[in-house]
């Protein structure tokens, strides 16, 4: 049976793994697996980010995401925050582990001057460190969330990124418990993004790989499909080229190239974690 | 491209062109805007979409609307119940926001009439025109789709262009996010963001906007119009109406206090809550 081919529409938003795989931490579930040592995706310079980012322009690109890795690793994070947000609407994937006060001063400055919006997602997997940490890893609650306080000091409130590792955050409950955490830690108009586990990388280890029932057909499939899964209107782009979607960059069959200008096509929903996205109404942007 | 509707054409030394979106139901603001636009010597009145939703007493709207000479388009919520549909399609995230929006959603469907829907189902979802020379296209939420926000701190001028070359315009109008904004491109092409004028923009305010397009010696500039109604009554209504408090609220303050997940970072930063 061969996979659905999912149009692509439009270049709405691109990715950039600014830091390529590069992480503080090593999450047992990212979906990518990475790390402090991890180089399978080199760093960008700040002139690949750029030209990526003038590519995306000339082909009427609407917003730009920075994530890793962690994007706070990056020598140069500032730089090529402005290169973004001089564009459009950026938002930035962050464990906020490294947020000073200093960088959060940065950001809220950038955020006040720039024409358009500056989002940060920072991701957790648990509201306590009992619940967290045992994914994230030792102290990782308490780096975060401190970081998180120091952005609302700045004048920022970030977004709360929440792996659903506990299916049942999800519930009307859940929420209302990610909610309340956010206030508690000062955050007054506080956003969720919920994010399915993906069964693949580390989390392949964690969880169990998907089983032959992860498969999708075309009749899955309605019109809407492209406008609501990530990969109809956007693209990924790491030092190793173009990429469907920010969660298949270890799959050499979803590089699509170079450059952008030849990316925008169609492609075969023929991976396991697309059906993971289809499942459960899932994409990566805000 | 989806094909366009035929163009209508605005010629002269001096036109002025009328454009709002978002009644909302608030048929006390669509009196004044009617009343205002005619003093200002409007030429044509065009309004982007969404009768309902949100205020009092739907028909009211509608039957102003029909009896006008306004040139009127279907938003989403037009099409919802126009065609009796089981929700407004604004594209709300949030399932509070939802809950909202389905309360006014049954309201408005249950208190509008047969012949209304078919009216609303009927109306146009976009339209061309030139004025002077400049091709201008208004459609409801963006040119790609009726329920797209366009917003103007996630509205890239990348993005307009890509979309005045896509549909060869030099101007698109565009309503649905009931918050106002103007973006042009060095080349003079643009997008207008209308506003609403059925409940006030986030920002404290109890008026609420419009926009006119001067044409005047071949070039096109546009002036945001504040109204002032009588928001007091209309919020006493909606009361009356057991509409939500929630919606009652922000006719009182100008400020949102529902459907604020939407919002991008900076707008919802504007307001209150
Ligand atoms: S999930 Fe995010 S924070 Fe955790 S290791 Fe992967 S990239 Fe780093
Ligand atoms: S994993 Fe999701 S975003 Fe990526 S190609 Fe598959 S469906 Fe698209
Ligand atoms: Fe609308």
């Amino acid at each position: 049976m061969a996979a659905p081919l999912l149009p692509f529409l439009h270049l709405d938003s691109l990715w950039l793994q600014v830091t390529g795989s590069r992480c503080n931490i090593a999450c047992r579930h990212c979906f990518i697996s990475c790390g402090p040592k991890v180089d399978r995706h080199a760093m960008m310079t700040r002139a690949q980010v750029q030209v990526a980012i003038s590519d995306a322009e000339r082909l009427g690109c609407r917003a730009y995401y920075y994530t890793g890795g962690e994007p706070f690793l990056h020598p140069e994070i500032l730089d090529l925050i402005d290169d973004g947000l001089a564009s459009g609407p950026l938002h930035i994937l962050t464990n906020g582990m490294l947020i000073t006060r200093e960088i959060a001063a940065e950001l809220a400055h950038r955020s006040a001057a720039a024409d358009y919006s500056l989002d940060l997602r920072v991701s957790l997997d648990g509201l306590s460190a009992a619940a967290n940490d045992p994914i994230r890893g030792e102290g990782v609650f308490e780096a975060t969330t401190t970081g998180i306080r120091r952005l609302v000091e700045a004048g920022i409130e970030p977004s709360l990124a929440l792996t659903l590792v506990d299916p049942a955050g999800a519930s009307p409950e859940g929420r209302t418990a990610m909610l309340g955490f956010l206030r508690a830690l000062g955050v007054e108009r506080p956003r969720l993004k919920l994010i399915p586990p993906f069964r693949i990388g580390r989390e392949a280890a964690r969880s169990g790989r998907y089983g032959p029932e992860a498969r999708l057909a075309a009749e899955d499939l309605d019109d809407e499909a492209p406008w609501q899964l990530g990969c109809g209107t956007s693209r990924m782009v790491t030092a190793n080229g173009v990429y469907t979607c920010p969660i298949l960059i270890d799959y050499p069959s979803a590089r699509l190239g170079d450059g952008l200008a030849k990316a925008l096509v169609p492609i075969p929903l023929a991976y396991r974690a697309c059906f993971t996205c289809w499942e459960e109404g899932f994409s990566c942007r805000s | 491209m989806p094909e366009l509707s035929a163009a209508e054409f605005w010629v002269g030394p001096r036109v002025t062109l009328a454009l709002f979106g978002g009644v909302y139901n608030n048929y006390l603001a669509l009196d004044v805007l009617l009343r205002d636009t005619y003093r200002r010597g409007a030429a044509g009145v065009y309004f982007l979409g969404d009768v309902g939703g949100f205020g009092p007493h739907p028909a009211r709207s509608v039957e102003r609307l029909r009896e006008s000479a306004v040139r009127c388009m279907a938003g989403n919520y037009d099409v919802s119940v126009g065609n009796a549909l089981a929700d407004c399609g604004c594209g709300y995230t949030d399932p509070r926001d939802n809950h909202y929006a389905q309360i006014s959603y049954d309201y408005t469907l249950d208190g509008t009439t047969e012949e209304h829907r078919r009216w609303l189902a009927a109306l146009p979802t976009r339209i061309t025109m030139m004025v002077g020379k400049h091709r201008v296209l208004l459609v409801h939420g963006s040119p790609r789709r009726i329920n797209e926000f366009l917003w103007e701190s996630t509205t890239p001028a990348a993005y307009i262009h890509h979309l005045c070359e896509l549909y060869q315009v030099d101007l698109i109008v565009n309503t649905h996010t009931g918050i106002a904004f103007e973006r042009r491109l060095a080349d003079g092409r643009g997008l207008i963001n209308v506003g609403a004028i059925g409940r006030p923009a986030n920002n404290g305010r109890l008026t609420v906007e419009y926009v006119l397009l001067h044409l005047e010696d071949g070039q096109l500039h546009s002036e945001r119009v504040a109204l002032e109604y009588d928001h007091a009554r209309l919020a006493a209504e909606m009361e009356g109406e057991g509409l939500p408090p929630e919606f009652v609220a922000t006719i009182r303050t100008g400020w949102w206090t529902t459907c604020l997940e939407i919002l991008p970072t900076r707008e919802r930063r504007q307001g209150r809550f």
